[in-house]
């Protein structure tokens, strides 16, 4: 069968070969450094995490133990922050563009939503810290959970117009159609049968600003104690992992490792699980 | 019959479609405000050092010199770099994901290449300085490669999904005129796929550019522009980030300032590119 074909197929057969190859190959190595970055972070931080790591504030030089206690607190203050100002502009923003965007004001708007997404972060902590910090004299939180809104507003633009689109229309026609106003119906029906797909699209922003750490530099700034108040400067698991990070001391090198074990844990579990629960929700 | 029927919005109705207006149009307004202050703050730099701002080297704090030069050049560098080893493989594992791979693995490649982008910046910095640092030490060369690592998944996500848009009937045809898998990927695949893919790549540039953390970690932050990518440079992002904090006067303040408006300038020339190229390819199948 074979000698009886054509060479030129041969030589097309075997570019096909080589092309397949070439795909695996890209492809494995696309991989490879995710594997590698994981088993660092993991061997690494393992060896360097322990119970003092989760309940203490950090230490000076030369003293050993302290860990990140009040980090992690920061971040999940500042982040909660962020939500605070994006949910409600995102949400609201995106029912807008998805329902009455569809002139030219929706066309401009949708627009600098997408470019803002390419925004370099470091931008909009140097804006918060024009706003916030230049104006109040200090480092704060509330400027670093500002800077972080601006980080997130885009992503939860973006998914609530998507999520908002897939609302059957018969569904809203149907509660229009009782005699329900339309602004309970937005509420009510549209927002509501939509939410589980706006929900993942939040759990993703907030996993990618929790892992931000330039917004964070200039505006909430870092702590080494514990701080609660949001016009003080607070620190983050970021920002502290990056000081732990360029220290030249291989204790708090260290310290880099267990907390960026802990960061990418919290990060890849939030992301992963809604996945998991956000294709259940489609396909369902 | 009176207008009633007509009129049947009711108050509550108006009120809540202005306010989802308002806040859908605070966000162009947002960015707006951002060039406006940044313009702003900066204008002491602007009119003392002019255009010649982007085009001097000279960079000395204490002798009031400044020059952004260095730091375009090392962006530019270490993005160049980030794409050409980015492309290749990102665009291979694109068009294995979407073309050739068997259904079983088909998602578990996509979700694990996804997952690189959810890793953060930082976190890569510190994999950067104590893995790749001793292979390539800390040089453009070495931010480059850590650049590619995270645009990677960008380019990859986006030109799979364009990849996907085609029409099966397309491959289809390719398949029937006797092509083989590469020659219906060349003939049928790409070239309609094209402008998001090329939208695809201009998007990761623009990842590049605006990353800052991992980068500064790994450039070697130094305000000089050598012709050996081997050499240490220095970034806009990583200069912003190193000493944005300490400006000492206001014309240092203003000078960074001036910088971050370069860095935003770059930023928003190149993902309005990449939006109009991927928007062109997807309008074609849902337009509405």
């Amino acid at each position: 069968m074979e000698n009886g074909q054509p060479r030129s197929f041969k030589i097309r057969k075997i570019k096909e070969k080589v092309f397949l190859a070439a795909t695996m190959l890209a492809t494995l190595a696309a991989i490879v450094p995710l594997f590698s970055l994981l088993t660092y972070v993991v061997i690494k931080g393992i060896s360097s995490i322990n119970l003092d790591f989760f309940l203490h504030c950090p230490v000076p030089v030369g003293e050993s133990g302290g860990g990140m206690a009040n980090a992690m607190v920061g971040t999940f203050i500042i982040v909660s922050i962020g939500c605070l100002f994006s949910i409600p502009i995102g949400v609201l923003g995106g029912l807008w563009l998805a329902e009455w965007g569809k002139g030219k004001r929706g066309f401009y708007i949708r627009y600098a939503v997408d470019v803002m997404a390419g925004f370099p972060t470091i931008v909009f902590g140097i804006f918060a810290y024009m706003l916030f910090v230049l104006t109040m004299k200090r480092f704060s939180a509330i400027a670093g959970g500002f800077a972080l809104a601006l980080v997130m507003l885009p992503y939860i633009t973006k998914t609530t117009e998507e999520m908002v689109r897939m609302v059957p229309r018969s569904l809203k026609e149907s509660a229009l159609a009782l005699g329900l106003p339309e602004w309970k119906v937005m509420i009510f029906v549209v927002l509501r049968s939509a939410w589980s797909g706006i929900f993942t699209g939040i759990m993703l922003a907030v996993a990618r600003a929790a892992g931000e750490t330039a917004p964070l530099l200039f505006t909430a700034f870092n702590n080494m104690y514990w701080n609660f108040r949001l016009d003080q400067p607070m620190a983050s698991m970021t920002v502290q992992i990056y000081n732990y990070a360029i220290s030249p001391f291989e204790e708090w090198n260290n310290l880099a490792w267990a907390g960026s074990l802990t960061l990418v844990s919290i990060i890849l579990f939030i992301t992963l699980f809604v996945r998991k629960f956000s294709r259940r929700v489609t396909y369902g | 019959m009176n207008n009633v029927a007509i009129k049947y919005t009711n108050r509550g109705d108006r009120w809540f479609q202005a306010v989802a207006f308002l806040l859908a149009a605070s966000i162009p307004v947002i960015f707006l405000t951002i060039f406006a202050m940044l313009l702003w703050q900066a204008r002491e730099s602007i009119f003392q050092f002019g255009f010649g701002f982007i085009f001097s080297s000279a960079w000395d704090p204490v002798k009031n010199q400044y020059g952004a030069l260095p730091f375009i050049y090392g962006t530019l560098i270490s993005s160049l770099i980030a794409l050409v080893l980015a492309v290749p493989l990102g665009i291979g594992t694109a068009i294995f994901i979407s073309e050739l791979a068997p259904a079983w693995c088909k998602e578990w490649i996509a979700t694990t290449v996804d997952l690189l982008a959810a890793i953060p910046s930082v976190v890569y910095g510190l994999w950067g300085v104590f893995v790749l640092g001793p292979i390539f030490g800390l040089s453009m060369l070495c931010a480059g490669v850590i650049l590619a690592i995270m645009i990677l998944p960008t380019i990859c996500a986006v030109s799979r999904e364009v990849m996907q848009a085609v029409p099966n009937s397309l491959r289809e045809s390719a398949r029937a005129m006797g092509a083989t898998q590469w020659e219906m990927i060349k003939t049928a695949v790409l070239p309609t796929a094209a402008s998001g893919i090329i939208g695809s790549i201009v998007l990761g540039l623009g990842r590049a550019i605006g990353e800052t953390m991992a980068v500064t970690m790994v450039i070697g932050n130094r305000p000089s522009i050598s012709l050996s990518i081997f050499d240490p440079g220095y970034s806009l992002s990583a200069v912003l980030a190193n000493e944005f904090a300490e400006a000492s006067s206001n014309l240092n303040f203003s000078v960074m300032v001036e910088i971050a408006l370069i860095l935003l300038v770059f930023a928003v020339i190149v993902n309005g590119l990449a939006r109009l190229f991927i928007w062109k390819m997807v309008s074609q199948d849902h337009s509405r």
